[in-house]
């Protein structure tokens, strides 16, 4: 079968790419893309660490077909960062070691991003709920929601 | 208790070297990297959990339009079981050839049984499914009981006990005293049998290979694993290409837990390029890694407490049955050997029994053994306090191991941090802390062995006067961040100047695989050494250059200096303007140490832990938790913190959820995250850490492994607690919402009945 050609923008760039109907926008991702900061644990939708945002909304992109793209706006933990500097979420789990492996990282980030745009003022159970699709064997999640609420208080002062 | 003091590095929350590469996205893990003309494999797993392999017939996927190789048990090296164990390390290559290949029979559902290389992951898939396998099933067990009936399906004929066929392929034991004798001195005695399923290390990252093998042999791995080492000797002994030939380069790896210390791809990957004449890439599905890959023991555990009124442990019998999986080598020492370690016992029998069965073969998972034998002893010592009517804190305090205790295991115990962690615990505004209705408190305790052994570094001072040091096992936890923190302490410069790397098998020397709570102690030692070294060096260029004396020269704050004005009157030489001025000072400034390491002490922790129980959904919720450890001392605290709540965490996991599920046909039913129900962010509470810091006099920091005990009392804490909140006692993990309805019900279904 012809592979399909797909336009569409991200991380706030035009993009054109080709890949098969049945890939998921993480194949591409990680495929034709070449943006392998999105990781594959599960591609069942179960562990987020293949998390990005489709037109501002987060989901797995193991669960989203390619060619659905077309059109849209996908932004990556790539495009998180602007230039040289930092996500302000990105600083604070490194100056608080919300991480340890790091494969969930990604998909933590993007997601924790996706809920302070939505909520900037979360209380921890909502911050735990909200990342409740997103597992971490390491680190307890503790250290992770205390860099979410960190964040978000600072981001609020400014 | 902070016993660190002037230090400028050690101790502090350092940002760590690979951090931001890590928040960015751009680390690269197995799975993220690929190579020109590089092709995908893909492995055949058997379906049955015992059959003998009649033949194998590949030709139908081998005519199959982009397949380039496929492989079978006939490529593997043969460590045939009557020459006898070749082990590397804890692992015999006996099994470890047929592990990663089925040779005469298939052992579980999952087991290898051909892979294939193709031009796309699609086509090997597709050839997968045109290999014809001929079968002869078998009959099964999986369970302790079942394996070790008198007629259970044997899965190796040569393994015997007793004299007669059998699937319990050993038994350890550690003995003090007369158990007999010290039951008889005993008022209260109380035994109790408790069972717990297999559980999975739950990396997020699956296995994940990418090799190249060019036409002279020379072959390139690239994968995730806790010992590129490890990679390089067992694929170089199951395919048979000298070691010196193999460079294995570490991946970043997205956990492990004990889980990644074996091989399961690389030797077949290693084939497929060698056939193929192409890079082949291998990745798991996360069915394959649950299916397939090393979970932990299942267990059944029977242990006996004898004590007096007084409140004095006289005798204690332990006895742990864990399987092995499909091949022997089940973590008996760890049950056997770290359960009653925490207590001085004067009569004491420990025994493990490994009993193999028909599923996927163990791996080691944090402190192996160590949590399964501290659940059944840690919650019969609350049963035991209980009886006496002492508080549980109390009641460890007056049995606990000290410095001259010998334990049961050999040796006889140091200086040791064991009593300032119950003190801790007992002393905390947790354990104070007032409780609600259908709440409830448990407390724990638990050992690790810990470790030493092989490590290799090598510093370098940049041209630039930067320093650059690599080392030789993986980092899994932040090691790096503890790194740099030593480098920078002893070098007095600042941690930024320091970049951490992780060499490849060719490039550093043999170092031991990340595991056993090992890497910041014995890399922290080679890493202080070569340091060392590069300090006399800069001590001696000052001197040259000051024609003084090297004596008469001290390093400090990153400079050289005289060490008193009777030394003569100069400015300090900094590391940068000696770097500088290195070639003509005699060449580049740089040092290496290898070694095998000694002096690891054991660690010891003391938990408590707060449920709640919701009694309409039988969900035991854990409300408040806080894990006291003696650590050593904590070189970078928020990593030392990191690996206490992520253990907790598992071992919340492991309590209340976590179970393998197997079908009737003998099949894991729950190969997945949807169903095997790992902690989730909305499960858990903050979880409190209180890092106790006896140092260990024969490390030059102080260090103590840290990674593991944080798992060992989990769940006997949850059990306590939940007996605490409910008066009822649960002695089978999972305390899943069902089994814990079950009990809730009884009294209402006994009324009605």
């Amino acid at each position: 079968m012809a592979k399909v050609h797909v336009t569409t923008s991200i991380n706030g760039e035009p993009m054109e790419f080709l890949c098969e109907p049945s890939d998921t926008m993480l194949d591409a991702l990680r495929g034709p893309l070449a943006l392998t900061g999105s990781k594959e644990g599960c591609a069942s939708g179960d562990c987020g660490a293949c998390s990005i945002t489709l037109d501002d909304r987060l989901i797995c992109s193991c669960l989203m077909l390619a060619v659905e793209a077309q059109d849209h706006e996908i932004r990556t933990i790539e495009g998180m960062a602007q230039g040289d500097k930092l996500h302000p979420l990105q600083q604070k789990f490194l100056e608080m070691a919300a991480l340890q492996c790091g494969i969930c990282t990604s998909g933590m980030l993007v997601a924790s991003d996706a809920l302070l745009k939505k909520n900037p003022d979360p209380s921890e159970e909502e911050v735990r709920f909200w990342l409740a699709g997103n597992l971490c064997r390491c680190t307890g999640y503790d250290k992770i929601v205390r860099a979410v609420m960190e964040t978000a208080a600072e981001m609020r002062a400014q | 208790m902070n016993l660190v003091t002037n230090n400028k590095w050690i101790g502090q929350r350092t940002i760590r070297p690979d951090g931001m590469d890590k928040v960015t996205g751009r680390a690269q893990f197995a799975a993220d990297t690929t190579m020109p003309g590089q092709i995908w494999g893909k492995v055949l797993r058997s379906p049955h959990p015992h059959a003998r392999i009649r033949s194998i017939d590949t030709s139908k996927a081998e005519k199959l339009p982009g397949v380039k190789a496929v492989v079978t048990a006939r490529d593997i090296v043969d460590f045939p079981i009557a020459n006898g164990a070749v082990m590397l390390g804890i692992q015999d290559m006996r099994w470890m050839c047929r592990n990663v290949m089925a040779r005469d029979k298939a052992l579980f559902p999952g087991h290898p049984i051909a892979a294939v290389a193709a031009t796309t992951e699609a086509i090997a898939a597709e050839a997968c499914k045109l290999i014809e396998v001929d079968y002869e099933v078998l009959p099964w067990s999986i369970e302790i009981d079942d394996a070790i009936l008198p007629d259970a399906p044997i899965l190796h004929e040569f393994n015997k006990f007793d004299g007669k066929p059998s699937n319990i392929a050993g038994r350890l034991e550690h003995k003090k005293g007369d158990i007999a004798d010290g039951f008889k001195k005993a008022d209260i005695v109380i035994e109790r049998t408790f069972t717990t399923r297999p559980v999975h290390q739950g990396y997020i990252e699956p296995h994940a290979c990418l090799i190249s093998v060019a036409p002279d042999g020379k072959t390139t791995i690239w994968s995730s694993s806790q010992g590129q080492f490890m990679v390089r000797a067992m694929t170089a002994y199951l395919t048979g290409i000298p070691q010196s030939d193999i460079r294995a380069i570490p991946a970043e790896i997205g956990g492990g837990f004990g889980g990644k210390t074996i091989v399961y791809l690389e030797p077949l990957a290693t084939l497929l390029a060698k056939k193929s004449g192409r890079p082949v890439k291998m990745v798991m599905t996360r069915e394959e890694v649950m299916r397939a890959t090393g979970p932990t023991s299942g267990s059944k555990s029977t242990v006996k407490i004898g004590a007096t009124k007084d409140g004095k442990i006289v005798a204690a019998h332990g006895t742990f049955y864990l399987q092995a999986g499909a091949f022997p080598g089940s973590p008996i020492r760890g049950a056997a050997g770290c359960s009653f370690t925490p207590y001085d016992i004067p009569n004491l029998l420990s025994e493990g029994y490994d009993v193999c069965s028909n599923r996927s073969k163990v791996a080691a998972y944090r402190a192996p053994g160590a949590p399964i034998g501290a659940y059944a002893v840690e919650c019969v010592m609350d049963e035991v306090a209980e009886a006496l009517k002492m508080d549980p804190l109390d009641f460890r305090l007056k049995n606990a191991a000290k410095e001259g205790t010998k334990a049961a295991h050999g040796p006889v115990f140091p200086r040791i941090g064991f009593i300032e962690t119950v003190e801790a615990a007992k002393n905390s505004d947790h354990y104070k802390a007032p409780l609600g209705k259908l709440q409830g408190r448990g407390v724990a305790s638990g050992f690790w062995f810990n470790a030493g052994g092989e490590s290799s570094a090598q510093v370098n001072i940049t041209e630039d006067g930067n320093v650059v040091v690599t080392t030789g096992h993986p980092d899994i936890g932040g090691s790096r961040a503890g790194i740099a923190n030593i480098c920078a302490e002893l070098l007095g410069i600042d941690y930024r100047r320091v970049s951490v790397i992780i060499g490849d098998t060719q490039t550093i020397g043999f170092s031991n695989l990340t595991g056993g709570s090992r890497v910041l102690f014995a890399s922290s030692i080679v890493v202080t050494q070569s340091t060392e070294k590069i300090i006399q060096t800069l001590r001696e260029r000052a001197a040259k250059i000051w024609e003084i004396d090297p004596e008469a020269v001290k390093w400090e704050n990153g400079a050289a200096h005289p060490v008193s004005p009777n030394a003569g009157q100069f400015e300090p030489l900094t590391l940068q303007e000696l770097a500088e001025k290195a070639p003509a000072m005699g060449g580049p400034i740089g040092a290496g140490v290898q070694l095998n390491t000694t002096g690891a002490d054991g660690g010891f922790g003391t938990h408590v832990c707060d449920v709640e129980i919701d009694v309409d959904l039988g969900i035991a919720r854990v409300i408040r938790y806080t894990a006291v450890q003696d650590v050593g001392r904590a070189i970078h605290p928020g990593y030392v913190e990191g690996q206490l709540q992520g253990g907790v965490a598992q071992g919340i996991g492991w309590a209340l959820n976590e179970e393998y599920i197997y079908t009737k046909e003998g099949k894991v039913d729950n190969p997945g995250f949807l169903d095997y129900r790992m902690p989730v962010c909305s499960d858990l509470p903050m979880l409190d850490c209180i890092m106790v810091e006896v140092p260990n006099p024969k490390h030059p920091q102080g260090v103590k492994g840290v990674g593991e005990v944080p798992l060992v009392p989990v769940m006997a804490a949850v059990a306590n607690a939940i007996y605490n909140a409910l008066g009822k006692r649960f002695y089978a993990l999972p305390m899943s919402p069902p089994k814990v309805l079950e009990v809730l019900d009884a009294p209402t279904r006994e009324a009605a009945e």
